[in-house]
């Protein structure tokens, strides 16, 4: 039984629930299973990410994404309890426009997956070599702008991008509010609108 | 834990040998650890719903059970357990079957997967199911997720009265995580780790180190945090999504035997969990109010008789600490009215999100102006507590000798050529 590798059988099995769920979002019908299974699927991904041994991340993916689906479900939730809404329906056309931007999606992630040098085939003997370091501090401090996992880096080619993640987080913190800002404006001027519509429940 | 096990069936005349890193002793030690994790909801929730009955019969002058199980009905529980157990598992003709039976797994996994990362004692092997170094980050992540149990039973059961429920039970939830979030930071804060076991231990010896006490702010947000935790894990005054008065029953309307009480379960799980989570954050977590196992000379090395005592006192102390904040929020639903939904909203956003967040930004500049105080600013910080909580950032700059030790850190880690990196 010791020639199972264990934490492949697990990363299969995950990674074989987040597939199987992902696909369920898009052959269901109603709109609240939909969301409950994309729920399934962000957990199993997070699982993924615990079998990792990055907690901060699969915390987060349970946090943002799973806690996320939350509010879908609740619009969810809203708009089939109006009863007309309650079977979504896909239109062949939608899905032949559908497959082709997963297609192309799947082949450039495929590329970039495969693409890396670093990131293909550690063989079993280099994998288990490597500890992982049981600490958010060098991505706390990335986010901060240190990359302080890359200080040891002898070559200087290699020390660019040291600058840290502050970026990169600043505009996705921008990008939130600017979310925000148009998710209140649309509600906003929603209601005023459409009197006539809402009028019918 | 694995590799203890597999020696230990090596060491069993079994008739074949078990390797060190087998996965037997893996699976074991992970079998047994849910088994705990199981038992403690399971039975905490027994005895719960047995004190709920007791506590809320004494508070309306009645004397709550009586019979079952001899004296003072403590076996009531149980025999409310055997009753739905032979009631009829109903499912209402319009509802999503599939949804309606999964709903009460969902949070009852929710609210037990919130065990996992919570430390029942310290030191340097804590007794927790999976020491994660960003434990407090994680159970409020999995906490939160209860709600989807409610939600998917609000909606499947096909019912105005469970979908009411579930709308405010989402609203409330959703609003509430963000003063119980800020409420958790500030002990994170003040003992720089979100390792639970570090805070824990960050409050050892007499009760002036533990983090309720640290500075006036911590105080006030400990009773934040409390209210929030209330109301997050939908308790009385903030029970709006069952509220029995307007909604029958709110989200479990439809629900019977069996189903029924896997919600109740996971409500007295996460009542269970929050208040642990408030002891091991604000009230010293398994240190007690006196240090009476080091007094005794109980900490011997890891796996001696001594440890195994000063652990199995901490535990105690966690459970008790835990008990109490049950036993607490108990009363408060005994005594007070339940609220109407916006007074429930204008508790959060007017008053709750407000006053955690300025009791954030005071013990940020408590800590900034006095950061070598405890217990109001009165004593001075035990060396103890630096051991614990800023080990790494010590032992670093120590190599250095500089004041500002993050800082140095980065220093010691370029070897004083490279400085490039910061900004």
């Amino acid at each position: 039984m010791d020639a199972i590798y264990w934490p492949s059988f697990f990363f299969l099995l995950f990674s074989f629930i987040a597939c199987a769920f992902a696909l369920g979002v898009l052959l269901a019908k109603n709109i609240v299973r939909m969301a409950f299974y994309l729920v399934l699927s962000l957990s199993s991904t997070a699982g993924l990410f615990f079998l990792a041994g990055a907690d901060f991340v699969g915390a987060m993916q349970l946090m943002i994404y799973v806690g996320g689906t939350l509010v879908l479900l609740i619009f969810g939730v809203m708009l089939t309890s109006q009863e007309r809404f309650i079977e979504m329906r896909t239109s062949s056309g939608e899905w032949v426009v559908a497959f082709f931007i997963g297609l192309m999606l799947f082949f450039t992630l495929g590329k970039a997956a495969f693409g890396v040098a670093a990131w293909s085939g550690l063989d079993r003997e280099t994998a288990e070599a490597v500890q992982v370091e049981q600490t958010v501090t060098p991505l706390a401090m990335g986010l901060l702008g240190a990359r302080v996992d890359k200080l040891d880096e002898p070559d200087a080619a290699k020390q660019e991008g040291m600058a840290g993640y502050l970026f990169q987080f600043e505009i996705v913190s921008v990008h939130l509010l600017v979310v925000l800002v148009g998710a209140a404006y649309l509600a906003r001027a929603k209601r005023k609108a459409s009197g006539a519509s809402a009028g019918g429940s | 834990m694995a590799g203890l096990i597999n020696d230990f069936l090596n060491w069993l005349p079994l008739g074949w040998p078990v390797a060190h890193d087998s996965w037997l002793g893996l699976l074991i030690a992970g079998v047994v650890h849910i088994a705990l994790i199981l038992q403690l909801v399971a039975v905490s929730a027994l005895v719960f719903i047995w004190l709920e009955r007791k506590i809320s019969g004494r508070i309306q002058d009645r004397l709550g059970p009586t019979r079952v199980g001899g004296k003072f009905g403590w076996l009531q529980t149980l025999a409310d357990g055997l009753k739905l157990l032979t009631k009829e598992d109903l499912t209402p003709d319009g509802a999503d079957k599939m949804l309606f039976k999964i709903a009460p797994y969902v949070s009852f996994c929710a609210s037990i997967a919130a065990f996992i990362a919570i430390p029942f004692a310290g030191g340097v092997y804590p007794w927790i199911a999976q020491h994660l170094n960003t434990g407090v980050f994680f159970v409020l992540a999995v906490m939160g997720l209860e709600v989807f149990g409610v939600i998917l039973a609000g909606y499947s059961s096909a019912s105005k009265w469970s979908l009411f429920g579930a709308m405010r039970e989402a609203a409330q939830v959703v609003s509430y995580e963000v003063p119980l979030g800020m409420c958790v930071v500030v002990p994170v804060l003040i003992a720089g780790s979100l390792d639970m076991v570090v805070i824990g231990d960050r409050q050892a010896g007499l009760f002036t180190n533990w983090l309720v006490f640290h500075d006036p702010f911590t105080f006030v947000t400990a009773c934040v945090y409390f209210t929030c935790a209330m109301a997050s894990v939908n308790r009385a005054p903030f029970d709006l999504a069952e509220a029995e008065s307007e909604l029958v029953a709110g989200f479990h309307t439809e629900y019977s035997g069996l189903r029924w009480s896997f919600f109740f379960m996971a409500e007295y799980g996460s009542m269970f969990a929050v208040s642990i989570l408030a002891a091991i954050l604000f009230f010293g977590g398994w240190h007690g109010p006196v240090p009476i196992t080091s007094m005794l000379g109980l900490s011997g090395e890891v796996g001696s008789i001594g440890w195994g005592l000063a652990q199995a006192i901490g535990l105690a102390n966690v459970l008790l600490k835990g008990t109490i904040g049950v036993c607490v929020m108990i009363w408060v639903r005994w005594t007070l009215p339940r609220m109407r939904i916006d007074q429930v909203m204008t508790t959060c956003l007017k008053y709750c999100t407000p006053i955690a967040a300025a009791m954030f930004l005071g013990a940020t500049l408590w800590q900034y102006k006095l950061p070598g105080k405890n217990f109001f600013g009165i004593l001075d910080l035990p060396e103890a507590a630096y051991e614990v909580s800023e080990g790494w950032q010590r032992e670093d700059a120590s190599d250095v000798g500089g004041e500002d030790r993050i800082a140095d850190v980065g220093a010691n880690r370029t070897h004083g050529n490279n400085t490039k990196g910061w900004r």
